[in-house]
């Protein structure tokens, strides 16, 4: 079979596409429908905790039925005074840091597509630097990692301040919610450090664009939910 | 049936024999659709005989043949079975084995991941069908509503087989539909241009997407079911104030499609029958795919007709109501283009075409007793009664089965190179139209009378008596009826008579090629000249009313040229329209085949040992974990290998 390598890395299509390429769009759809129905259930579920701590409310002593009007937490003992859960500064932080993430995978591809054209003579080192597919992948994996330990921070806190994923819906929807979007971060910074070892091994070039290309779709996909996770989740009261 | 009966034209194949290690690293999608075949035909008798389990306890009133835990389980594990283990495999199995040669592909795209789906299948079918033997088998329904099977009502390992088995088989249907719309959008030969597919590849198409967007919901809704019943979680929990309705609309979000999952790659391969049958084109073709995309659009917004009785209130329920109303439009439209493709036809009665006939009638009744419940007044009356499940058998049995065995009558020539014994087919047909009806007809009355789905025995005495006697004599009959198709089916596949490449003098390009297709399907692919490629060889008058391109025509040579230059492929591979009936080794003609591999097996096989550790969890922690692991860790290992080596 050797005689047709030729045939073998491009088949004939009738789009002329790759067909990895139609099978990612038609996951990344699939995708939708599964954040749609948790984000769905999440919102259904708000507001309805029988149970604190909740997501946006303070509330006072804990076993009470609702969140505490606002006379109750005038006269609420110290103490027994609780604050709402979410805590949006430290998250707008790591939303920041995952969108420039995609940002870096924008230039990762870019790099690798252009990785065989001649750099001209009097190149800067801005310009050395926006072809090195090295740096960009590792940017992007660093941020996202840096999002996942925000992530993990969040969560540990959360679980300190008494929201555990059986305390109440929000923290059974919440925690599952961010939980699966966490859990395809993971799934692209492990993707992202298989094309890093790629890269380090023999050099991606634009014969990968293609993969490099998959995955970045993938990652901004992932970005793409949280901005939708974030708004409906975080700053809508 | 001259052609249908001769075997005198047509040489006896040499057909390779393939051992065990064949079968367990195949990436050919024909024998993976062989696979699927005789797996779902298993599963299909096996959720048959639970049915029949029914009917025999049922037979007579206060029957005591088995308890009403055993009853629970038959019905659950048949409902569960005949939906996720037989009809949706038996679809699979059809597009495996027809969607690549109907579009002039050598195969899928993703052959591996084929492969993939198959053993997930079968592993998920093994696990979830394994504690009936111990009687510990899902008990909730195959709709599982929760709360009901939340930890607190139902403590039991038997819904855990439950939750996780549909998750296994949801990565197989996922995993294949991603690589089918993929297929078909990407795989098609030149000049096969949307318009000009054949129709089960249109409803396959539309099937794939149904999957693609119905399947993560029921994912999510079985999550949250997995989270509670392992993890405590409190999404179906009424004390911390979950609502009982989610699960239901999780669910059918995703149920309803399921039912368009299960009824559309039937109307497909109805709509290869009868035009092949009846020696004339389809009758309007493009109203054909543009109902078949309707159905599967409207599919998603007619979820909650299947709750009209928990008082969603009167706006949902006309909102409801009239969507569900809409669909017929769609449905009956392409009863009547069936209808109207064989009037005037020269029709030709084989086995194929009347299960494809009786689909019609059938169908038609099933489709008008849906009509009498889509409106929630009369509905109210009827659900929860047998009436609903005469409904659905009418659909499901009228409709989707009736037209998988007259695909399974039509292309079995082509699958495995005989005939199938049309004698025996005949006889299988008319015992199977009979039986049929006897089971499931009285059932309309029986549940007009009152009497509620799921009880497993009732008091003598409420005018159920004899409609419930009929029924269980009908079960018994189709039976009868299953052993001769089964009968036939394995002898024919021994012995039957030697299949020509097209004995039904078919249009499309599946029946240019020899039967059994060889292992490259096309030794060139065809250039497709209209939506009945082989006809405009063999019988041009047939196909002078439909939109062609001439042979050779600029456009298309044009537009196959570009992709050859720029893909490399040999000018050699591509050729116009014509019928192959030779028969050479892929190594003579120089394609390149992929490689049979074990890995997808292993990878299915790591999952789904994963998933089963979960049973253990409270029992037994070590176990449990350990179990985990070692599936993480097999299908890890196996992915990472799966990646890193060459598809051929």
């Amino acid at each position: 079979m050797a005689n047709h390598a030729a045939h073998t890395s491009h088949h004939y299509t009738s789009t002329g596409l790759d067909s990895k390429k139609i099978a990612i769009w038609t996951f990344i759809g699939s995708e939708c429908m599964l954040f749609a129905s948790l984000i769905s259930t999440y919102l259904i579920y708000k507001g309805r905790s029988v149970v604190g701590p909740w997501p946006h409310e303070w509330w006072c002593a804990e076993g009470n039925r609702v969140a505490a009007t606002a006379a109750e937490l005038a006269n609420c003992p110290a103490g027994q005074l609780y604050k709402p859960i979410l805590n949006i500064p430290v998250t707008s932080v790591s939303t920041f840091v995952l969108l420039c993430s995609s940002l870096a995978m924008v230039l990762a591809l870019a790099a690798v597509e252009n990785r065989n054209r001649p750099m001209p003579p009097n190149a800067g080192a801005w310009q050395k630097a926006l072809r090195s597919s090295k740096l960009w992948l590792w940017m992007t994996c660093i941020m996202g990692a840096t999002f996942l330990g925000f992530q993990a921070y969040e969560f540990t806190s959360f679980v300190h301040e008494g929201l555990s994923i059986r305390k109440n819906l929000f923290g059974s929807s919440f925690f599952t919610l961010t939980g699966f979007h966490g859990t395809h971060v993971t799934v692209g910074v492990i993707w992202l450090g298989s094309l890093l070892a790629i890269d380090y091994k023999r050099g991606l070039g634009p014969k990968d664009a293609l993969q490099v290309d998959i995955a970045a779709l993938y990652w901004h996909f992932v970005d793409v939910v949280w901005i939708a996770i974030f708004t409906l989740i975080y700053l809508i009261k | 049936m001259a052609t249908a009966t001769a075997p005198t034209y047509a040489p006896p194949i040499e057909r390779k024999r393939y051992g065990l290690m064949d079968w367990l690293t195949t990436v050919d999608h024909k024998r993976i659709g062989q696979l699927y075949l005789n797996t779902a035909i298993f599963f299909f008798i096996f959720g048959g005989l639970e049915a029949v389990l029914m009917r025999y306890q049922l037979m007579s009133p206060n029957g005591t043949k088995v308890s009403a835990d055993t009853f629970n389980q038959l019905f659950t594990m048949h409902g569960t079975t005949m939906i996720f283990l037989a009809i949706m495999p038996l679809s699979a199995a059809f597009f495996n084995f027809l969607i690549p040669l109907q579009i002039g592909a050598r195969d899928v795209a993703f052959p591996r991941l084929n492969a993939f789906s198959y053993w997930v299948y079968l592993f998920g079918g093994i696990f979830i069908t394994l504690p009936i033997f111990w009687l510990g088998a899902p008990d909730g329904g195959w709709f599982a509503y929760a709360p009901l099977n939340t930890r607190q009502f139902s403590p039991a390992h038997n819904m855990d087989f439950w939750v996780l088995g549909i998750q296994i088989l949801g990565v197989s249907s996922l995993a294949a539909a991603f690589n089918f719309v993929t297929t078909i959008i990407n795989m098609r030969a030149p000049g096969m241009t949307l318009m000009r597919m054949p129709m089960f590849t249109w409803m396959s198409f539309v099937v794939q997407w149904l999957l693609i967007l119905a399947f993560p919901v029921i994912t999510i809704a079985l999550f949250f079911l997995q989270f509670d019943r392992f993890f405590g979680t409190t999404f179906y929990s009424l004390s911390a104030g979950g609502d009982p309705l989610l699960w239901q609309h999780l669910f059918w979000v995703f149920g309803h499609p399921e039912v368009y999952i299960l009824i559309l790659p039937a109307f497909g391969l109805v709509s290869e029958v009868l035009p092949s049958n009846s020696r004339k084109p389809l009758f309007g073709y493009p109203i054909m795919v543009y109902s078949g995309i309707m159905i599967g659009f409207l599919g998603f917004g007619v979820w909650a007709h299947h709750m009209f009785s928990v008082g969603m209130g009167p706006i949902a329920d006309t909102v409801f109501a009239l969507t569900t109303l809409v669909i017929a439009i769609p449905t009956g439209v392409k009863i009547l283009n069936w209808i109207f493709t064989m009037w005037g036809g020269s029709v030709r009665f084989t086995v194929a075409m009347k299960f494809a006939i009786s689909l019609i009638a059938m169908f038609t009744i099933g489709g008008i007793s849906g009509i009498t419940h889509a409106s929630p007044p009369s509905d109210l009356q009827q659900t929860d009664t047998y009436y609903i499940v005469a409904h659905f058998h009418y659909v499901l049995y009228g409709g989707s089965i009736l037209g998988i065995f007259a695909g399974i009558y039509h292309y079995f020539p082509k699958i495995y190179g005989r005939m199938m014994d049309e004698r025996l087919g005949n006889i299988h047909f008319w015992i199977n139209f009979i039986a049929f009806n006897l089971t499931f007809f009285p059932m309309h009355f029986a549940g007009m009378l009152g009497m509620p789905r799921r009880i497993y025995t009732y008091d003598a005495g409420q005018g159920w008596d004899a409609f419930n006697m009929m029924s269980s004599i009908g079960a018994y009959l189709l039976v009868v009826s299953t052993s001769i198709f089964l009968y036939n089916f394995l002898k024919s596949k021994r012995s039957g008579a030697i299949a020509p490449e097209n004995p039904w003098d078919a249009p499309t390009l599946e029946w240019s090629i020899p039967s059994p297709p060889p292992e490259y399907n096309f030794a060139q692919i065809p250039m497709v000249t209209s939506r009945y490629p082989l006809w405009d060889l063999t019988h041009p008058e047939r196909t002078a009313q439909i939109p062609h391109t001439a042979v050779g025509h600029d456009e298309a040579a044009h537009r196959t040229g570009e992709h050859i230059t720029a893909s490399g492929v040999h000018e050699s591979d591509i050729a116009p329209m014509h019928i192959e009936t030779e028969r050479k080794s892929a190594e003579e003609l120089g394609i390149p085949m992929p490689y049979p591999t074990i890995k997808p097996l292993w990878v299915a096989f790591g999952i789904v040992v994963m998933l089963s550790g979960l049973l253990f969890l409270t029992t037994n922690k070590v176990l449990a974990f350990s179990m985990i692991g070692v599936g993480a860790a097999t299908m890890i290992t196996f992915i990472y290998q799966w990646l890193t080596s060459p598809v051929e």
